[in-house]
């Protein structure tokens, strides 16, 4: 069994974002098996908590429950809307609140929605370079989804479908490749004081 | 258990009215604050070290060597001392004079420092902060306790038979309390030591604060000094009081909303659920308090920070009147409920934890 977090920033309601992430979340779970437990993290409902964990250095409430499942997943989708030429600021702030080494060796799945193709190269200008400094592993495919990749009634055509596959696949075969994240913990693996004191 | 106030000897803006104190204001009224907190009944008074606008204790030693002079009973201690920027050799001549003009009425406590110039300012880096607390306070620890040390490190220069004077008062070095918000490591370096543990408690939820005691006390163990129950901790705690608790919140709110460290953030209902914050009734205070127990267990110290954001003077000593009558309170209820194996109190100069050999760190 893995568990799959998804994190999107999607603002509106019926959100694109959130229409993506289903989507890919859903071509992932294909393919790991029914049993795959997924955690989607709407991140508009967190956006309160985001502002005061950046103002008192902790994430307090639901923020603190979306973070340890972020913490704890084997592999991560994440998607955001593009503003401005990069990922949203909720969704960058979401990931700067997270503990240190919280995603490293995660594999993550990117991805974007925008009103126009010309911005797609935010995967892999803005997309990749933060989850790379954050040490996860990107799968190759990101997805980019611009209005016109949306058919009528909200169902995916054409090249679209074909890269949330492909994509999917990656992050699938990747998670089931690795053995269950090894969740560490600080507190139960203590660095005994005689290494500290040589180090 | 020993109860007290700790200050960060900030010097802020009061938001209702928009003064600010000189820093000679600040200073005289952190003496007077002291002294206030003698005279209501409090065992403890702490201050900060700070390097930087807008805090005033650069000089610790300097205001509690003088506060020393000007009352009879209360212990002095650090909120925290920087182990990470001061010459640990400083620390080991100043607060052995310090311990010697007030007849071993003191402790101190150790702590990182957060604020990323002040490392270079005295030629160190934040990055090493870890490290420099561990090395620094394993040769303070040998200065108190060995004559003519030879020894040499990464980031001091050596020492070839030094002696530090003057040598701790008959010979027993002060208590030394370690101060972490959220790392485990000095949670670790407290527990090898044997000494005391004060987890900061008053930034980060109370599950937090449970975990850091709780890996101190399991290592406490662990290094032969007790049973985990038996370990030092102590707490801080942040409290605002009046006699009616609406008074208190409505009075309370403009400081906590423009507060330096949390203010502009979560609302103060948000924050004092998230937190030890208390602000309310003086009963409040005291069954709050009271309940800190049920997560870290029994404990030794209790410090509330009472003078900070921009509270004016008089505002803060009629505070102390009200936390006097807390601890009143809080001493019969908290005695009662610790286990008789489990020590009242943290070691003080001359009783017999702190004249104790120490296991480990004496191998070292």
């Amino acid at each position: 069994m893995s568990r799959l977090a998804v994190v999107t920033a999607g603002l509106s309601e019926p959100s694109s974002t959130r229409l993506l992430a289903d989507l890919v979340a859903a071509a992932v779970v294909e393919r790991l098996g029914p049993d795959t437990v997924v955690d989607v993290i709407e991140l508009r409902p967190l956006a309160h908590d985001l502002a005061n964990a950046f103002a008192t250095g902790f994430p307090a409430g639901a923020l603190a429950d979306a973070v340890g499942k972020v913490a704890a997943a084997d592999g991560l989708v994440a998607v955001t809307p593009v503003f401005s030429a990069s990922y949203s600021g909720l969704f960058k702030m979401f990931f700067d609140v997270l503990d240190t080494g919280a995603l490293e060796g995660m594999p993550v799945l990117v991805a974007a929605t925008a009103g126009t193709p010309r911005h797609s190269l935010v995967l892999d200008h803005a997309m990749r370079p933060l989850f790379g400094y954050l040490k996860a592993v990107v799968v190759p495919t990101g997805v980019f989804a611009a209005s016109e990749d949306w058919g009528s009634g909200g169902s995916v055509v054409g090249e679209l479908r074909s890269r949330i596959d492909r994509a999917a696949g990656q992050l699938a075969d990747l998670v089931a490749s690795r053995p269950a994240r090894r969740r560490t913990d600080d507190f139960d693996e203590v660095v005994d004081f005689e290494t500290l004191l040589n180090s | 258990m020993e109860f007290g106030i700790f200050t960060v000897g900030d010097v802020t803006t009061d938001p209702t009215n928009g003064t600010t104190p000189t820093e000679h204001e600040r200073i005289r009224a952190t003496v007077a604050i002291a002294q206030k907190a003698e005279e209501v009944g409090l065992d403890v008074f702490a201050t900060g070290q700070h390097h930087n606008p807008p805090f005033i204790p650069s000089a610790p030693t300097t205001t509690l060597a003088y506060i020393g002079a000007r009352t009879e009973q209360i212990k002095l201690s650090t909120s925290t001392t920087l182990i990470t920027t001061t010459d640990p050799v400083r620390i080991a001549e100043d607060y052995a004079t310090l311990q010697h003009l007030v007849e071993g009425r003191m402790d101190l406590m150790m702590g990182r420092g957060n604020t990323g110039p002040v490392y270079p300012w005295f030629g160190k880096d934040i990055r090493q902060g870890i490290p420099l607390a561990i090395e620094n306070y394993a040769l303070l620890h040998r200065l108190w306790r060995e004559e003519d040390v030879d020894w040499q490190g990464r980031f001091r220069t050596p020492l070839q038979g030094f002696t530090s004077v003057p040598r701790p008062l008959d010979g027993n070095p002060p208590f030394v309390w370690h101060g972490s918000i959220r790392s485990p490591e000095i949670a670790e370096q407290a527990a090898y030591y044997g000494d005391g543990f004060f987890a900061n408690h008053i930034f980060w939820p109370a599950s937090h604060t449970e975990r850091m005691v709780g890996l101190y006390r399991r290592r406490f163990a662990h290094y032969g000094h007790g049973s985990a129950a038996q370990a030092i901790v102590g707490l801080g705690g942040q409290v605002f009081m009046r006699r009616n608790s609406q008074d208190a919140v409505r009075e309370f709110r403009p400081y906590f909303d423009n507060a330096p460290v949390y203010g502009h953030g979560p609302s103060l209902e948000e924050f004092t659920a998230q937190t030890p914050l208390t602000v309310g009734s003086p009963q409040q205070v005291v069954e709050r308090t009271l309940g800190f127990r049920e997560y870290v267990g029994d404990y030794q110290r209790q410090l509330f920070l009472v003078d900070h954001a921009g509270l004016p003077l008089r505002t803060v000593l009629e505070q102390l009147d009200l936390l006097g009558e807390v601890v009143a309170e809080l001493r019969p209820a908290f005695e009662a409920l610790r286990p008789a194996d489990v020590p009242a109190d943290p070691p003080a100069h001359g009783s017999p934890l702190s004249a104790a050999p120490v296991t480990a760190g004496a191998r070292s």
